[in-house]
């Protein structure tokens, strides 16, 4: 096995931001530097490795000139200026050490340590603490100005003088978030703090209040603790503050972490890095790490905070196998479940069939186990049946750009909205999907870049701090085909399509019958908007903004793919970009956000039944060739089945095991009674997981799978990049994910010989073209890479379609709305939707088991007040949700976010089961199931379902383990 | 999979290639099913079919006994 050396950790904090300008030559302290123009004369002296003392700057915020510890000395400039707010100029001299600017900040320093506890040995932040190395730095000694003995006390750190009277400047530790603590008495009052939460994170929840000696920084309102304010926990403020007064909890209580790895968060499709920074095997803490690309530097919540799921006492970590269902689980030995598995399958392929098993891949593994998964179908079970749970998100998407453009690549890196002027945002809600990217977008907005939404829901980044959507167009569920046709319809029929792109980049006979298409009467917004319900003119208006507005951007969500339209509306979708000219540049195009971290890892890796690694059809001889001389095995030329296929043939009785890696179908597909009986009526159902998730009710063998702090790999996030995982502890289960498939490929005579994850990528590399030049060296070198990357891209590939599309010349398509056919009627009034929240993740196995529950701790129905009048509904009441397929109860909320007619909720929490509402229509090209509308009910209720009882019954009976055998 | 569903699944893909200006759209469907759907789907859709394909829209009957012909070959 090899070992990786890590990448020097660069992240040093240079003072102010980068910039972007002409050279600028300047000398500082006898060293010529030469600078972008703009730059400070700080981040000069950091770039010659000079480090000025400062407090109140740091580069991922602009500077501010309060701490004065950062002066110099210029030739020919009167005074002292702060060197954080000082432009380099073309051959200015600066020296940073005189005996002059010695003193003045050595009397800063004075003042600054004056006002503050001496507690150094006992403070979280001991050894990590700026304030400490500045007072080093500038070679404090003593401090003269000593509070007077009785009050009133000039500090703002002693809780009661000498005499036991009251400090009236104290302020008690906010203790309410459960990440982080406030410790008002340690604050210098840098503002460091404020400025990341508006700066980095957008969510303006601290101030700075009162002024002079009185000022103190506040979450809002006084009253306002951390927990009741706007804070949404992400955590920059505390990586801002350069003391201890914002402090991780977890540095509190386990001390100052001593080594640091670079790895990927597991939770999102942003696919944020950070640093995991260690005590031996012991995490202490996630931090950003400044040179992610997807990031640069910021996190949120999930990633950030919620890794203590890791940990949780629910977590399994020794196989078990069982006869039947309804048995009690019984812990074994690897070999014993090994053994039982293979054995079964094997039977199960004898006796129904080679096609009569099959497995889903995981979009939360690493690529690495994801090929190996849908290796160990097509090699070692003899079949296509792999499929993985992008089909219930973004296989729309797939089909959709395939088909215009030729690949189903997002065509930008995150980086891209930087430059953009225009956004739509349709059927997504990033600020809780998708946190970091929705704050570089709104730092992009508070710029001057316009937002359009398109939403059922008034999303937070239609209104929030500081930031305005243009226009929100609020559609009725289900009729995205007709909002963005209307779209298109307002730009051909007004001219304003770039017709130059057109004619040089589509193809131009093709476009004139769609343009013919989408010029219809019919199609216009006035039109449309009896069935959309979106006013006219506000779509007019959304559509002059997008084709006028300057490099025009698209990012969509879910809302878009998981309709029975979905296909057609990503087709919409790419045609809006292509007629407004907004496709291979900076700034522009079509994005699709990715819910999962590894949701594109997980398709690009052949996970497909229909195709093999880098989406090539398994029909063509030549791509089969590849992995039949790789592999030593003849691979079936046809289509295995998808997942709601599997469901579907396991009731008719032809499929009958499945291996399932790190997925919840139960609780994530949707019309869970179907998947319930298709499950059941399997006699092979493997669970590999962390936890006894809801598929695992009606599981035979459950391995324990390892967390993502647990092994190597890659992870590929939204915008093609494929980052580093790295194993920062040993597997608590004892193996990784990657190994345990492999045991099961070897127990059934597959003689896979892998020792390390870094074997797989170059397997994958030596027979998929667009990662041929992927490799772990080469990660470790450059950080990350986006696909493709090869011979033609060896650094990868930042914006796709750059001089022509993937597939030659664009292609429009005809996108006819066609209504959905899950319709409200008398029985089931209304429209439901659904989403999800910034603090939980997915169906919530992981997010539940940390403290973020502190923030949503069960799923709510948003209802708009009109449709709770007339049922009788208060808020917080108990309701009952009915639709064709089931019902449930949850309790209501009452908001006008929603229109009405629609209602809303998220998918969090298994005693919801929001999937028992929805139904089993899905997309017609990629049966992407369709979660986004359901006709239901809403009526007061006093308690579960029936349906929710025996679930819990059932569920109950099938968790028992009997205690080990001796 | 239960006839009604297979046909309703069927017709949805033949709504949608309805709506493209194709001289040939029971050949695009044909296309659509050979290369999504696995082949004990197919062999429902031919059992259909040979049973008078009730409900089913008569390009996909045309598509299936293309596909069929097709994967024969
Ligand atoms: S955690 Fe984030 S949102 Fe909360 S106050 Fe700090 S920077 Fe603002
Ligand atoms: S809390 Fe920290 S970052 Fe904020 S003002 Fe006080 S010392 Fe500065
Ligand atoms: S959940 Fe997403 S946005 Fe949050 S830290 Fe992880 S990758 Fe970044
Ligand atoms: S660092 Fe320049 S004034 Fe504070």
């Amino acid at each position: 096995m090899k070992d990786f050396i890590l990448p020097p950790l660069n992240d040093r904090d240079m003072g102010t931001p980068t910039k972007q300008g002409a050279p600028i030559t300047l000398t500082i302290d006898g060293f010529a530097v030469t600078v972008p123009e703009g730059t400070s004369v700080m981040r000069a002296a950091a770039e010659a490795g000079l480090q000025i003392p400062k407090l109140c700057a740091s580069d991922n915020l602009e500077a501010f000139g309060s701490c004065r510890l950062c002066v110099v000395e210029i030739e020919g400039r009167r005074g002292t200026p702060a060197s954080c707010t000082t432009p380099v100029v073309e051959g200015m001299v600066v020296r940073t050490q005189t005996q002059h600017i010695k003193k003045i900040r050595k009397g800063v320093m004075e003042l600054y340590i004056s006002d503050h506890p001496l507690d150094c040995l006992t403070c979280a932040a001991n050894n990590d603490c700026e304030l400490q190395d500045m007072a080093g730095m500038v070679g404090l000694r003593d401090v003269r100005y000593i509070a007077p003995a009785n009050a009133p006390l000039a500090n703002h750190f002693m809780r009661q003088n000498t005499s036991g009277e009251a400090n009236p400047q104290w302020l008690p530790k906010d203790e309410t978030n459960p990440y982080f603590t406030y410790d008002p008495a340690k604050c210098i009052v840098c503002s460091r703090c404020v400025r990341a939460c508006e700066e980095v994170q957008g969510t303006f929840a601290l101030t700075i209040e009162g002024r002079g000696f009185d000022s103190r920084v506040s979450f809002g309102a006084k009253t306002d603790t951390a927990l009741a304010s706007d804070c949404v926990s992400c955590g920059a403020c505390v990586q801002a503050c350069p003391t201890g007064t914002l402090q991780e909890n977890s540095v509190i209580e386990l001390g100052t972490p001593e080594r640091a790895v670079v790895t990927t968060c597991a939770y999102c499709g942003v696919g944020c890095s950070f640093k995991a920074e260690l005590n031996g095997d012991e995490l202490v803490r996630m931090v950003p790490y400044k040179n992610g690309k997807a990031n640069r530097g910021h996190s949120c919540v999930k990633g950030r905070f919620a890794y203590g799921y890791a940990n949780h006492k629910d977590r399994i970590l020794n196989p078990m196998i069982r006869d039947q269902i309804t048995d009690p689980w019984r812990e074994v030995s690897w070999t014993e479940a090994m053994e039982f598995t293979a054995t079964r399958l094997r039977a199960l392929q004898a006796k129904y069939g080679q096609k009569s098993i099959g497995v889903i891949t995981s979009s939360r593994c690493t690529n690495e186990e994801t090929y190996l998964v849908q290796k160990l179908a097509r090699a070692v079970f003899g079949n296509n049946n792999t499929d993985t749970c992008a089909r219930v998100c973004h296989s729309p998407t797939g089909y959709g750009l395939g088909q215009t453009f030729g690949t189903s690549a997002g065509t930008q890196d995150f980086d891209s909205v930087e430059h953009t002027d225009v956004v739509i945002v349709i059927g997504a809600n990033p600020t809780d999907g998708h946190p970091v990217f929705a704050s570089r977008l709104k730092k992009r907005m508070r710029k001057g870049a316009k937002l359009i939404v398109i939403d059922p829901r008034r999303i937070d980044l239609v209104k929030s701090a500081h930031i305005k959507a243009a226009h929100h167009l609020p559609l009725r569920p289900g009729t995205n085909v007709a909002v963005v046709t209307a779209l298109s319809h307002v730009i051909v029929t007004e001219g304003l399509m770039d017709e130059a792109f057109i004619r040089d980049r589509c193809d131009w006979d093709e476009f004139q019958d769609y343009a013919a298409f989408v010029s219809d009467l019919r199609h216009s917004p006035e039109a449309t908007a009896l069935l959309t319900g979106v006013d006219a003119n506000e779509l007019r208006a959304a559509a002059r903004l997008f084709a006028t507005g300057g490099n025009g951007a698209i990012y969509y969500g879910l809302g878009v793919t998981e309709h029975s339209q979905g296909s057609t509306t990503v087709m919409a979708i790419a045609n809006l970009a292509m007629l407004t000219g907004n496709i291979g540049r900076n700034g522009v195009g079509v994005n699709p956000l990715r819910g999962q971290n590894n949701v594109q890892g997980s398709c690009d890796m052949g996970s497909f039944p229909h195709e093999l690694p880098g989406y090539r059809h398994v029909k063509f001889p030549e791509v089969r060739k590849i992995y039949e001389d790789a592999w030593g095995i003849t691979i079936d030329p046809e289509p295995g089945l998808r997942i709601p296929n599997m469901l579907d043939a396991a009731v008719d009785g032809t499929f009958k095991g499945l291996y399932c890696q790190g997925e919840d179908i139960l609780q994530s597909d949707p019309d869970t009674k179907h998947v319930a009986a298709g499950l059941a009526a399997m006699e092979c159902v493997i669970v590999h997981d962390l936890f006894l998730n809801e598929t695992a009710n009606y599981a035979h063998v459950f391995l324990p799978g390892s967390s993502f702090l647990e092994k190597d790999g890659t992870f590929t996030n939204a915008e093609r990049r494929i980052n580093r995982v790295r194993k920062v502890m040993a597997p608590k289960n004892g193996y990784g994910d990657w190994e345990v498939t492999q045991l099961l490929a070897n127990a059934m005579n597959g003689n896979w010989t892998y020792t390390h994850p870094s074997q797989i990528m170059d397997e994958i590399a030596a027979t998929t073209p667009s990662f041929a030049g992927v490799n772990y060296d080469m990660l470790d070198a450059k950080g990350s890479v986006q696909w493709p990357c090869n011979d033609d891209n060896p650094d990868g590939t930042p914006l796709m379609h750059v001089d022509g599309f993937v597939r030659g010349k664009g292609r429009f398509i005809v996108t006819e709305y066609i209504a959905t056919d899950e319709k409200t009627g008398p029985r089931f009034p209304l429209l439901l939707t659904t989403g999800r929240i910034l603090s939980q993740y997915n169906v919530g196995a992981q997010t539940r088991r940390t403290d973020n529950v502190i923030w949503h701790d069960q799923d709510l129905l948003e209802i708009h007040p009109h449709d709770a009048e007339v049922r009788g509904v208060k808020d917080g009441d108990y309701i009952k949700l009915a639709s064709r397929s089931g019902e449930t109860t949850l309790r209501a909320t009452i908001t006008d976010r929603v229109s009405p007619g629609v209602v809303y909720t998220t998918f969090h929490h298994p005693d919801t089961q929001a999937n028992v509402i929805t139904t089993d229509f899905t997309d017609w090209a990629t049966n992407c199931p369709e979660y986004k509308v359901t006709a239901v009910q809403v009526s007061p209720s006093n308690g579960p379902t029936e349906w929710q009882t025996d679930y819990n019954t059932q569920a109950e009976q099938s968790r028992r383990i009997l205690p080990a055998a001796e | 999979m239960s006839p009604e569903k297979m046909v309703y699944m069927t017709n949805q893909i033949a709504t949608y290639f309805k709506t493209q200006a194709d001289p040939d759209r029971a050949g695009k469907i044909a296309d659509h099913l050979s290369d999504f759907w696995e082949p004990r789907m197919l062999e429902k859709l031919y059992a259909h079919v040979d049973s008078g394909g009730a409900g089913m829209d008569p390009l996909v009957v045309e598509a299936a006994q293309r596909v069929r012909r097709a994967k024969a070959a």
